[in-house]
């Protein structure tokens, strides 16, 4: 089968053609996910673009983004496929009167026109190459990843009623986490596993430059530099990349050209959520002694 | 795939045998450093080096950490095991090589940078320390990757003193050659620089923000230095016993009582995402729990639609019982970090119990409950129990006898049927009294009575621990000594 990208460089080229500036680490993976034909676990803080990988991706391979959102309680029949009991209902009374054998009624109504796909089925059902991405994993229940197992392993679905409906193609499958429990071995085991972390200061300020329109070169190596500053200091939660990048539009906004000490202190709401964070931030930043190493 | 594919399919396509034992190599030595590799994942591993350009040193390195290392938590050792195994097998870490070119290469750079080419070939020899410490600074100065790499080798080949053979750790090398360097001193001067050229003295705000940045430098140069050290090490002692010495326990396997500091930091860190995982589970545990009793007015009601028939019974919401915790812990210096993070960690998930007091003692013994009370930043509180705290009876050796009886006597009487203790401490009691009969006491009232000793068990009764002789009136005496142990028994109690 043909692979979607040549090598690692021209990948890593084509996502930052679609304003995603990845690193070796993501680009690597990526590629050998194509390569291996397997799932990606992306893991990390969040607001470091996890999501933003699995749609850049499927921007530059023309894919069609097909998404389920995790969340607690969700079940086989919001994931994988459901039967539309209401239209077999309606099938069975139209037979009422009639005499038909129910051996062929019951293949009639569990055929694929009374089939209800979801979105690991579509995935799985689509012609077109496709870009499965699976949101926020770690919010569904242990028991629920099981639904998941076959579909990353074998890239297929298995309905008692119909048999194995196995993929078109091979969809290329994100997962995404925030680390809010341990996925199971079983489900890490069928991954390749990639953790993206904050990105280092070169590369943020790379970002801030191209998600701001109008920022100058200095103010964004600013930002980045005050931004990995805070991100030293021991808090609750640390600013993402998406705050970084609100911080910024806020700065241009506000014309500034240069961060002073005020600045930061009247528009520090924007990357910290917590009071107690802002408080010790502004204190910490206030000392030029900096932390000890 | 199966495993005879992977086999078949793995030495077809150029990818001969050495490389399959080279990686059957470092997969034992991520085992032996406590990473989970399954088989799975050690095929994976050689199917996808046959897709990635061996030479492409990152590359390869990042294709073998998707495939083998799945929690953020082990890519520190992993980071390790890589380069101490691959350290002599890329083409510029040839180390024979290396005493020849070396010289060369700084001097090369020394050349373009700073515009002084009289020094001929081999140069590098003879650097002067007054000249090593200029190209310290205009490194530091520019970020210049490359550079740092040549001070690295130099300032190691100079300073460090590695003799063959000679039984010293890399940490000692590593101290040896910051020592000389006094990166410090540089900082102090590129600090200084920065102020001069401005003209108009600079806000402590910016400061702080140029200390950063250099400080930044400085560490990537230490960076540099360790892996030059390292590189050095391996070339001398081979790389078994090199894996061997490196090898450090995973954040959840760092014993508490003798974590270094460095070890100290990174539990801090790994404290927080573990209470919030906790504390998820707790809630998702209790939310899926059992159902209450049997709603039987609500049952019969029910039953109307179905002309009588109890069909569908229905059940009363679960009441659950949230225990009340009192942690009473000893916080004299030789446990006092493992009383912190357990603190820590009651304290964060503080919300699945009905109430948490807490209650501190060395020989005297203190209640700090409401210094926890309305704080934000449980680090802070921890932190003041720790300084404010009055604990010391006679002269701070723990005596657990009279804190207990003093905790009897003051709190005693508050403790119900639903209250669980916690009873942290290596129960080393300086000979003093043990007064068990306090404990027998409050397991009669209390719900449970649960020891926690951050000891290894074999220490346990040696000298003058008497767990042994507390431990007959305890529920359960448990072996705490880390954070993956910690983690279970607060799990189990909740």
């Amino acid at each position: 089968m043909s692979h979607r990208f040549s090598d690692v460089a021209a990948l890593k080229d084509e996502l930052a053609g679609v304003d995603y500036l990845s690193d070796e680490g993501i680009a690597g993976v990526v590629y050998l996910a194509d390569r291996l034909q397997k799932p990606i676990l992306v893991e990390g803080p969040a607001g470091t673009g996890k999501t933003q990988l699995a749609k850049s991706v499927s921007e530059i391979t023309g894919a069609r983004l097909i998404r389920l959102q995790c969340y607690e309680g969700l079940d086989e029949a919001k994931a994988l496929y459901e039967w539309n009991y209401k239209k077999q209902l309606l099938r069975i009374q139209a037979e009422g009167g009639s005499d038909e054998d129910w051996t062929d009624l019951s293949d009639d109504i569990f055929s694929d026109e009374f089939l209800l796909t979801r979105p690991l089925l579509e995935a799985i059902r689509a012609e077109e190459p496709v870009v499965l991405l699976i949101d926020e994993v770690d919010r569904v229940e242990v028991e629920t990843e099981a639904l998941l197992l076959e579909i990353l392993s074998d890239y297929q679905v298995s309905i008692p009623e119909l048999g194995t409906i196995e993929a078109k193609q091979i969809p290329l499958v994100f997962l995404t986490s925030n680390n809010t429990r341990e996925l199971s071995e079983a489900l890490k085991r069928r991954c390749l596993y990639l953790h993206v972390d904050y990105p280092d200061m070169e590369r943020e300020k790379e970002i801030v430059l191209t998600k701001v329109p109008d920022i100058t070169e200095n103010l964004a190596d600013q930002v980045a530099r005050v931004v990995r500053s805070i991100r030293q200091i021991e808090l609750k939660k640390h600013p993402s990349v998406s705050e970084t990048l609100d911080w910024a539009k806020t700065l241009v906004l506000l014309g500034v050209e240069k961060i002073d000490e005020q600045t930061a202190a009247s528009t520090i709401n924007i990357l910290l959520k917590y009071q107690s964070d802002i408080n010790k931030a502004l204190k910490e930043l206030a000392t030029a002694d900096g932390v000890t190493p | 795939m199966t495993v005879t594919d992977a086999a078949a399919d793995a030495t077809p396509e150029g990818v001969g045998d050495p490389i399959l034992d080279l990686l059957n190599g470092f997969i034992v030595q991520l085992r032996a450093a406590g990473l989970p590799v399954s088989l799975t994942e050690n095929l994976d591993a050689m199917q996808a080096i046959r897709h990635v350009p061996l030479e492409d040193r990152e590359t390869f390195k990042y294709a073998l950490a998707a495939t083998l290392v799945k929690h953020h938590n082990h890519w520190k050792a992993f980071e390790t095991v890589f380069e101490v195994y691959f350290s002599l097998r890329g083409d510029e870490y040839q180390i024979g090589d290396e005493l020849v070119e070396l010289p060369e290469m700084d001097d090369d750079e020394q050349g373009d940078q700073q515009g002084s080419g009289d020094q001929q070939g081999g140069g590098g020899e003879n650097l002067t320390p007054e000249e090593l410490a200029e190209m310290l600074y205009q490194s530091l100065m520019r970020g210049d990757q490359q550079m740092m790499r040549g001070v690295a080798r130099q300032a190691v080949k100079r300073y460090a003193g590695m003799e063959p053979g000679r039984p010293v750790g890399g940490t000692y090398y590593l101290y040896r050659t910051l020592r000389n360097l006094d990166i410090d001193g540089v900082l102090e001067r590129l600090l200084e620089q920065e102020q001069n050229e401005d003209g108009e003295a600079p806000s402590d705000f910016e400061q702080r923000l140029a200390r950063d940045e250099y400080q930044s430098r400085a560490n990537q140069l230490q960076q540099e230095i360790e892996a030059e050290i390292r590189r050095r090490l391996v070339a001398d002692r081979g790389v078994e016993a090199m894996a061997k010495t490196l090898r450090k326990p995973l954040p959840e396997d760092v014993d508490f009582m003798h974590a270094s500091r460095e070890e100290m930091a990174s539990l801090r860190k790994a404290i927080w995402p573990l209470t919030r995982k906790l504390a998820a589970r707790l809630q998702r545990k209790r939310r899926h729990g059992r159902k209450g009793p049997l709603d039987f007015r609500r049952t019969v009601r029910a039953s109307l639609s179905y002309g009588g028939v109890p069909a569908e019974p229905k059940f009363r919401n679960p009441r659950p019982h949230k225990p009340e915790i009192f942690v009473i812990a000893d916080i004299s210096g030789s446990v006092a970090a493992f009383a912190r993070f357990t603190l820590h960690l009651v304290y964060a998930i503080s919300g699945q119990f009905s109430k948490v007091r807490a209650f501190v003692f060395i020989d005297g013994l203190d209640e700090v409950t409401h210094m926890f009370e309305g704080v934000e930043d449980i680090n802070e509180a921890v932190h003041r129990v720790n300084t404010e705290a009055d604990v010391v009876w006679v002269d701070g050796h723990s005596d657990y006898g009279h804190a207990l009886g003093v905790f009897w006597e003051k709190y005693g009487n508050e403790i119900g049927p639903r209250t669980s203790i916690m009873i942290l401490g290596d129960a080393r009691n300086n000979y003093h009294a043990s007064e068990s009969w306090i404990i027998k006491a409050m397991n009669e009232k209390a719900r449970a009575v649960h020891w926690l000793n951050p000891e290894p068990q074999s220490y346990w009764d040696t000298g003058d621990s008497i767990v042994g002789e507390y431990a007959q009136h305890c529920d359960g005496t448990f072996e705490v000594r880390n954070l993956r142990q910690l983690e279970a028994f607060v799990d189990n109690l909740a």
